[in-house]
């Protein structure tokens, strides 16, 4: 039987496919259940070490919204961390004050380690640019309410997929489910050769494509990432591909796409995706960004044991 | 009669079956040059399994679990042999362990592992060729990523 309780939530490679489902599940239900007292008596540290918007706000307001309480801070500099204690020793301390810790922090692995050293349990929000499941399971979510199905679908990821973490993540977790993936990115900005070998491994068919040309009627599902300017050593090299990349609703039906085609980005966007996508059908990215409180909620009710 | 290619030791250590061109890597790491005794390295050696190996033989000294360990990161199919009287007492090949601890340094600079002083971790992905994982950060090692503690 699948069950949560007390369990760390640090990386997508963690989980099962009937462990996704179950969240998944749970959201759904979430989505009935607002301002209710089941966390009540239970308090979230919110550990920030580095700015965020959506997923702390998103995790604080899911706490609230299940009866929690919250303690934290949002930038380490008025910390311990900034007198020079270790981050081990700083969760350490805060486990005392705290049911469950939610942490971001700028070094790859840092979640891990925090699991590894506390009793609570830890919900990675962000490590570096390695993991953010918490990202990944409301990606997948929307997926399954915008098509219906996560089954079978055919998915185009594009962008940074080199630096972009929930792509990689979000692969992952759709290799579970018999997903047809297209790499789109400039030659610079692959996905990184371990997680191709490791897909391939899993015989997911996926391919590396340098645009939507000759793939956009395929596809069900388009997963945009920013491509940002600061991985690109030449300026001129980085103009060359933001065209490229630029989806405009204009670009996508001259090219030819699938009429229940669904787009989804992590936000925040920069030029990336035009406002003239905004208001189509096509453009789900806003339902994503919104679907991460009953994410929170579902994963957040699961871990603290007060829901089966 | 036999001609040997590397003479025999009364005592020690045997490493046998190296991939020849990672001989000197594994007799860096098992430090022979604070050896007091007698040490020996060949390379390009005949071998039948390995078209040439290398061989390192050790006066004196009976080597660590922590020293095969890292051995067998670099070279897989090494064969060790404690040797006494100039008997092989024991005869064992390396074995890749399933975690390496405090060994292997992670190869991404931006790893908890590589700051706040904590050991590292990796998970076997793979033994042969070898593939390891960071704990921490996930990344997967190949051999040529692997800088030993």
């Amino acid at each position: 039987m699948v069950s949560f309780k007390q369990k760390d939530i640090i990386s997508i490679r963690h989980f099962n496919k009937d462990e996704l489902l179950y969240i998944l599940d749970l959201v759904k239900l979430m989505e009935q259940m607002d301002h209710t007292n089941i966390l009540k008596g239970k308090v979230l540290a919110s550990l920030f070490f580095e700015p965020s918007t959506r997923t702390r706000l998103s995790f604080e307001s899911a706490m609230k919204r299940l009866g929690g309480a919250v303690i934290g801070f949002a930038e380490s500099g008025a910390t311990s961390v900034a007198k020079g204690e270790s981050l081990s020793d700083s969760v350490r301390i805060i486990e005392g004050y705290c049911d469950i810790i939610v942490l971001r922090h700028y070094l790859e692995g840092s979640a891990q380690l925090a699991a590894d050293v506390v009793g609570v349990p830890v919900i990675n929000a962000g490590d570096g640019a390695n993991q953010h499941p918490t990202q990944t399971f409301l990606d997948l979510y929307t997926i399954l309410k915008t098509k219906g199905t996560l089954d079978g679908l055919t998915v185009g990821f594009l962008g940074d997929l080199k630096y972009g973490r929930t792509v990689h993540s979000l692969a992952y977790a759709l290799a579970y489910f018999g997903a047809e993936m297209f790499f789109i990115s400039p030659p610079g900005l692959r996905m990184p050769r371990d997680c191709m070998d490791e897909l391939k491994d899993r015989k997911v068919k996926c391919h590396d494509n340098e645009s939507l040309h000759g793939i956009s009627k395929r596809l069900d599902v388009i997963y945009c990432t920013r491509i940002q300017k600061e991985r690109f050593a030449d300026p001129v090299e980085y103009e060359k591909v933001r065209g490229v990349y630029r989806l405009s609703k204009a670009m996508l039906e001259e090219m030819g796409i699938k009429d229940d085609l669904k787009i989804l980005h992590p936000l925040p966007r920069v030029d990336e995706m035009d406002g003239s996508l905004d208001k189509t059908d096509y453009a789900v990215y806003f339902h994503q960004a919104r679907n991460g409180i009953p994410v929170r909620k579902a994963l957040l009710a699961a871990v603290l044991g007060v829901v089966e | 009669m036999k001609q040997l290619d590397v003479s025999a030791i009364k005592d020690g250590s045997v490493i046998d079956h190296i991939d020849s061109k990672s001989t000197l890597k594994v007799a860096e790491i098992l430090n022979i040059q604070d050896e007091e005794q007698m040490v020996l390295v060949g390379m390009n050696l005949a071998s039948k399994f390995l078209g040439k190996k290398g061989i390192i033989k050790i006066g004196g000294k009976i080597i660590d679990q922590k020293e095969v360990n890292k051995i067998a990161l670099i070279a897989p199919d090494a064969t060790v042999n404690i040797i006494q009287d100039y008997e092989v007492v024991n005869k064992f090949r390396v074995v890749v362990p399933e975690i390496i601890e405090d060994m292997v340094k992670c190869f991404n600079p931006n790893c908890v592992s590589n700051h706040h002083g904590i050991e590292s971790k990796l998970h076997v992905v793979n033994k042969n060729p070898i593939k390891l994982r960071c704990h921490y950060c996930e990344r997967v090692m190949n051999s040529k990523d692997i800088v030993l503690i």
